[in-house]
């Protein structure tokens, strides 16, 4: 077995698109679900619209890359508006059945064949990213660092995702340790409270559902841009849960909770299917025991494992305060 | 209850300038209910809750005199919180008008309402929990500028004024004794600090009135005394104070006026010690054909019927 190659690919996960995708997506949740404690189960839904705004209109209608961004920006925030208005003056479970049926009507409409002109159906969009990688100042070549590795087009999608993450953090900082930051996480605690002190809760309830579908739809074009393609089951509900896993994970309500759960996350994933390929190939484990077309599942399980035993040892999360979750939420 | 000197000694119940301000401009006010007050600061009519065939609250007329401490009690069921909920704006009544200084508050939200002045606390207290009790605080504090979504990115640009509201959240900490728990969470404290917290935190957004729902509830009794104090104190500090309580002993102690509801009508007003031997309101409290008996003579009679049914 090679634990040095097992080692690099495990690195390589924790700096990888996955990471940077997943990274942005918990960090809009985090927002949501970590500060203002509003339960959104259609994060996918603010990433596909991001995607398709850009794949849309650049692949489709042949606009400028530049114009597709702002289409995806405004596509979240209306997304956004839509789903806040008519369900954050109601309790908190409304909107998380309305959130994760509205993902799903995102992605089958994304997927419909009557639409399939504009959407590409089920196949998706391509040849939308040439704008994006055109401005690519790196020339062609390996960048690395240490044992990591990657080409001009790698580096240069990586490095504008980490960049991302980077400021959405300062954002989320800077906006959690003022007055705003400190009217949602209120509202996470007992909404009617804040209003009796005079605050508007549903305004600062959509704020936050814009705020944080906005960082999420950031991850939406990091997807479309590093992957070139952009597909409707890209979008599917296991994006939700995995994010909602990286932000308990790392630790709700912190700032970088989201991007080091992601890091380990994806790490956790890379890991445990480099380990089980190799000690397949190396003979340590059996056919009768597990095949290798098993190995995608079981890895899964492992994490899923893992992340239980987490759950009981450290409920917190890895930055969590475990005195804080003791106290009762009344 | 341990044996209690009836009145109150009178170091524990000072006359005041506000109390006998108070206690003057209700000296001429009927003893009925809807009565008209001198100079009302909260005027409500005809307002009225219904939960499908259920009339929860049904409230003909109503004034809740300015700078004095008004007392509402009944029953459980009564529908005390819910017209509370009513005034506040947390709840919609099926018809009804009612103004606070003059302006009609019907269909404002709550946060609304807060804003005008009207600022009331929770039967069960709402300390948000994992907020730092100044943090408590400093939410109360209105018009700040850094919870403008864009500004609050700035902190020069709000910096000033949240030390400002520091300094007076402070002062309001040490007055009700939780400058020690500043930097703790909410969370950690006890029922009673939380109570006190609650007040403090409605004090900070400036309130011309105080809607009190069961301040006393759960709150042992050496802190009773402390919570009496403060409650007269937002009285001395110029507010008008509505409760919702069940202690009467509390409620004779420090109310100017008590408003008496049962089944969800106004059944009587007026001040404490004639609410108390008011023949409708033991009625409301205690049934209309209630067999305990009210003194000692009472007592004895029904015990001598019941020797004379079942001599043994």
């Amino acid at each position: 077995m090679d634990f040095g190659l097992i080692f690099t690919n495990a690195l390589t996960a924790m700096v990888g698109l996955d990471t940077v995708v997943f990274a942005l997506a918990a960090i809009g949740l985090n927002v949501h679900f970590g500060y203002t404690g509003l339960l959104n189960f259609g994060q996918a839904a603010f990433l596909a619209v991001a995607g398709y705004g850009l794949a849309i209109t650049v692949a489709t209608f042949e606009l400028p890359t530049l114009l597709g961004v702002v289409v995806g920006l405004l596509g979240a925030v209306v997304l956004a508006l839509l789903l806040g208005a008519p369900t954050l003056r109601l309790r908190a479970d409304y909107l998380a059945i309305v959130t994760i049926a509205a993902a799903e009507i995102v992605r089958l409409l994304f997927r419909s064949v009557s639409l399939s002109e504009y959407t590409g159906g089920s196949d998706g969009l391509g040849r939308f990213s040439d704008g994006f990688y055109s401005i690519n100042p790196l020339g062609p070549g390996e960048y690395g660092l240490g044992p990591l590795d990657f080409d001009e087009r790698q580096t240069w999608v990586l490095s504008v995702g980490w960049i991302l993450i980077g400021l959405s953090c300062l954002l989320v900082f800077l906006l959690m340790r003022s007055p705003w930051g400190r009217v949602l996480k209120a509202i996470r605690e007992d909404e009617d409270a804040v209003r009796s002190l005079g605050k508007n809760v549903f305004s600062y309830k959509l704020q936050s559902l814009v705020l944080g579908g906005v960082l999420g739809c950031l991850a939406g074009f990091m997807t479309a841009w590093g992957r070139t393609v952009v597909q409707p089951d890209n979008f599917s509900t296991d994006t939700t849960f995995f994010a909602y896993t990286i932000v308990i994970l790392g630790g709700a309500a912190r700032v970088f909770g989201p991007v080091v759960g992601a890091a380990i996350f994806w790490a956790l994933l890379s890991l445990t299917d480099n380990l089980l390929t190799q000690a397949k190939s190396a003979g340590y484990i059996s056919d009768s025991i597990l095949t290798t077309f098993q190995i995608g599942q079981v890895r899964i399980m492992l994490v899923g494992l893992g992340l239980m035993v987490l759950m009981i040892y450290r409920p917190q999360g890895l930055f969590g305060d475990r005195r804080e979750l003791a106290l009762d939420a009344r | 209850m341990p044996a209690e000197p009836v009145t109150p000694p009178a170091s524990a119940n000072p006359a005041t300038p506000r109390k006998d301000a108070a206690l003057l401009a209700l000296a001429g006010v009927e003893a009925v209910p809807g009565s008209k007050k001198p100079d009302p600061i909260l005027v409500a009519d005809g307002v009225t809750r219904r939960f499908g065939g259920l009339t929860a609250v049904e409230v003909d007329h109503i004034e809740v005199q300015r700078g004095s401490i008004t007392a509402l009690i009944g029953p459980n069921g009564a529908g005390k919180s819910t017209f509370f909920n009513l005034l506040t704006g947390f709840d919609t009544p099926s018809e009804g008008t009612w103004t606070f200084n003059g302006q009609s508050l019907a269909g404002v939200p709550s946060h609304k309402v807060a804003r005008r002045g009207m600022v009331r606390t929770f039967q069960l207290t709402k300390a948000l929990s994992r907020l730092t009790v100044m943090q408590n605080m400093l939410l109360g504090a209105t018009g700040q500028k850094g919870e403008n979504f864009l500004r609050a990115i700035f902190p020069p640009a709000w910096r000033r004024q949240e030390q400002e509201n520091t300094a007076r959240a402070e002062e309001l900490l040490a007055r009700f004794k939780l400058d020690a728990k500043r930097d703790d969470f909410a969370g950690t404290m006890s029922g009673g600090q939380r109570k006190l917290l609650e007040m403090a935190r409605a004090l900070m957004v400036g309130p011309e009135m105080v809607m009190l729902d069961e301040p006393m509830a759960g709150v042992n009794p050496a802190l009773t005394q402390s919570l009496l104090g403060h409650v007269k104190q937002l009285r001395e500090d110029g507010m008008t104070v509505l409760f919702v309580e069940h202690d009467m002993d509390m409620v004779r102690d420090i109310s100017d006026w008590v408003l008496v509801m049962a089944q969800g009508r106004v059944i009587a007003e007026g001040p404490p010690d004639a609410i108390m031997a008011n023949e409708a309101v033991i009625d409301a409290y205690l049934g209309g054909h209630h067999d305990a008996p009210l003194d000692e003579a009472e007592e004895q009679a029904q015990l001598d019927a019941l020797h004379q049914e079942d001599p043994r």
